[in-house]
Formats: structure tokens, sequence, C-alpha cells
């Protein structure tokens, strides 16, 4: 699949991205989020070399963001609970494996366990549901454990 | 859901051009031969295009330019500004850079040479021709006016037969007509 032009990613994505910022950080702090979200991947763009998985990818650069905003000190005392992060020196430990997953999966896993999205997110970010998302998520985990264990 | 404002859709579209990440930016300019779409490089001008269907047009300027293509309105301002002044008869002249970077050399130098005809007159395509240092390719110089990337900043409507009649013109020859009438060059 071909690159589509970056208007059209934009277009396809802005809104499903942006109600996800908002859901992790609240309206005012997703604003400055998004642009920072559509900027960097307008940076990394060119860089691509195809266009699939692009939602996944898109997902993926705004949780990076939301969890770099959730790290500043906190102006508004209203914002949502910062989520748990538990998860992520277990998955720092496989990280460097999950490079050899195949695409779904690894997305799954880097969504679940790097940036601590729920499987609904995740879902949606996939394009299927949460239960697909929590079979892949488990199936990468599974693989990646035998990995380790070799 | 909330959905994204126009207001932060603009903030985010402004701020990639400002920060030169764009390929290409374009918009869609109204016009009195129509609605307009009009892009640009950071090289300057690219694309006019009558009656375009924007994602086509996109997916075009994509393949031509490079990926990184978004509708932008702060890039095409200068072109939309001498537009609307030119189509108020205020304007005879566009100042405004042009990237024909893409285009053949031939193409390039019998573009640049149209650049020249002045608001108002008109020319043959075989005199056309021999500006551009090529007095027996009048016929090459019709396609190359067909194809013209840039329409209405780069004259092609004051370009006709040597018999006199107007002959053709891509966006129709109605709009041909309808600019040489403004200019007073048609009665």
């Amino acid at each position: 699949m071909t690159l589509p032009p970056f208007e059209r990613f934009y277009d396809e994505h802005k809104e499903e991205i942006y109600a996800f910022l908002v859901r992790r950080l609240g309206r005012e702090r997703a604003e400055d989020a998004f642009q920072e979200t559509f900027l960097r991947a307008l940076r990394a763009y060119p860089k691509l070399r195809h266009g699939e998985h692009l939602r996944a990818w898109a997902y993926t650069i705004a949780s990076r963001i939301a969890i770099d905003e959730h790290r500043r000190p906190r102006a508004d005392a209203d914002l949502p609970e910062l989520a748990s992060l538990d998860g992520r020196p277990a998955f720092a430990q496989l990280e460097h494996l999950a490079d050899e997953l195949p695409p779904t999966e690894r997305a799954a896993v880097v969504l679940r366990y790097g940036y601590d999205l729920d499987y609904a997110d995740i879902g949606a970010a996939l394009g299927s549901n949460a239960t697909a998302a929590r079979q892949a998520a488990s199936a990468g985990i599974r693989r990646l454990r035998r990995k380790e264990r070799r | 859901m909330t959905p994204v404002s126009a207001e932060l859709d603009r903030r985010f579209r402004d701020a990639a051009a400002t920060e030169h990440l764009l390929d290409v930016a374009y918009d869609l300019v109204d016009t009195p031969v129509g609605l307009l779409l009009v892009a640009a490089t950071e090289r300057g001008l690219c694309r006019i295009a009558y009656d375009a269907e924007p994602e086509q047009e996109v997916e075009r300027l994509a393949h031509a330019f490079g990926v990184r293509v978004l509708r932008s309105a702060r890039p095409i301002d200068p072109a939309r500004r001498q537009l609307d002044e030119y189509f108020a008869g205020g304007r005879q002249h566009f100042d405004l850079a042009v990237d024909l970077a893409l285009q053949a050399d031939f193409n390039r130098r019998v573009l640049r040479e149209l650049a020249r005809v002045p608001y108002g007159e008109v020319v043959t395509y075989g005199e056309l021709a021999a500006r551009a240092a090529r007095p027996r390719a009048a016929r090459a110089v019709g396609t190359v006016m067909n194809r013209n990337p840039l329409p209405i900043v780069l004259p092609c409507h004051r370009v006709i037969g040597a018999n006199g009649k107007l002959v053709g013109y891509a966006g129709g020859l109605e709009r041909k007509e309808s600019l040489l009438r403004l200019e007073g060059a048609l009665l």
C-alpha cells in the first residue's frame, strides 16, 4: 500500500486522535498535544516506506506525547488521573524483541505495555475491537516469552 | 466525542507551513471564473487547477512534489489576494514566485516567455514560439499552453490562433473569453 498524501492521513485520523488525547489529558492539554502529534507525524512522514498501519502509528505518536505531557508538572488539578505505568519496566526488558513480532501483535504489545493504552483504544488503533486487541497482545507476549527463553 | 475545532485545525495547518514541513500547501480560491485549487511549494506557485476534484489533484501533487501535501491557507494568501485584485480590475501583473522546476526545458522557456505577454494584449501561438527561439514550434507551444500548470498567472488565455480565433483553453473557451474581456482585449 503506497503512502497517501498527508492531507488524507490527517483527515482520516485527526478526530479519533484528538478524542484519544482528550480522554488522556483533558481538553485543554489535548489541543497542544494534538498539534505536536501531527507535527511530529509530518516530520517523520516522508521516511515511512509504506502506508500500512498508519492508524497504529498515529496512536503510537499520540501516546508518547500524552505520556510526556503527563510527566510535566500539572497546571490544573482537575485533570484526569495519571494512568498506571506499572507495565513499563517489564516491557522495557522485552522491547528489543518486539521488532520481530508480526505487525499487529507488535502494535498491540507496544501500545498496551509500552504506552499503557486500554484494549478499546488499541482495538480502535488497529481497526478491530477490544477482544481482538487483547488476543493480539497476549499472542505477542507469548511469542516474546518464547523468544526470551531461547 | 469532542470534534476538532476549526480553530485547532487551522492552527495545525498554519504551523505545518510556518515550520516548513510541507512539500506542497494548497487551498481553494473562489473567483468569478469558478473555484480554483491553488498550490505552492516553498519555491513558489506550482499549480492552479480549474474544476479540481481536490482528492485527485492532491494525489497528483503528492506524486509530483512529495507526500507532504496539506491544505493550508496561509502560504496561499498572497496568490489569493493578487487574484482578487486581478479580478476586481485593479491588478495587471502578478508578483508571485513560480515553481517550474518539474517542467521540461522547452516548456519552461515557453512559459517564461508567456509570462511576459502584457495584460490586455494577445499573441499567436506562432509568435510565442518565435519568442521562445523555436519559430516553427507553434503546435508544440499549443501543447504547452494546454498543459500550463498555472493558468491566469501565466496568461495562456492571451495566446490565440493566427486567424484571430481563440482556438482552445484547458479551462474552457468561455473562461478564455471572460478573462480577455476582463482585460479589455475582447469587446
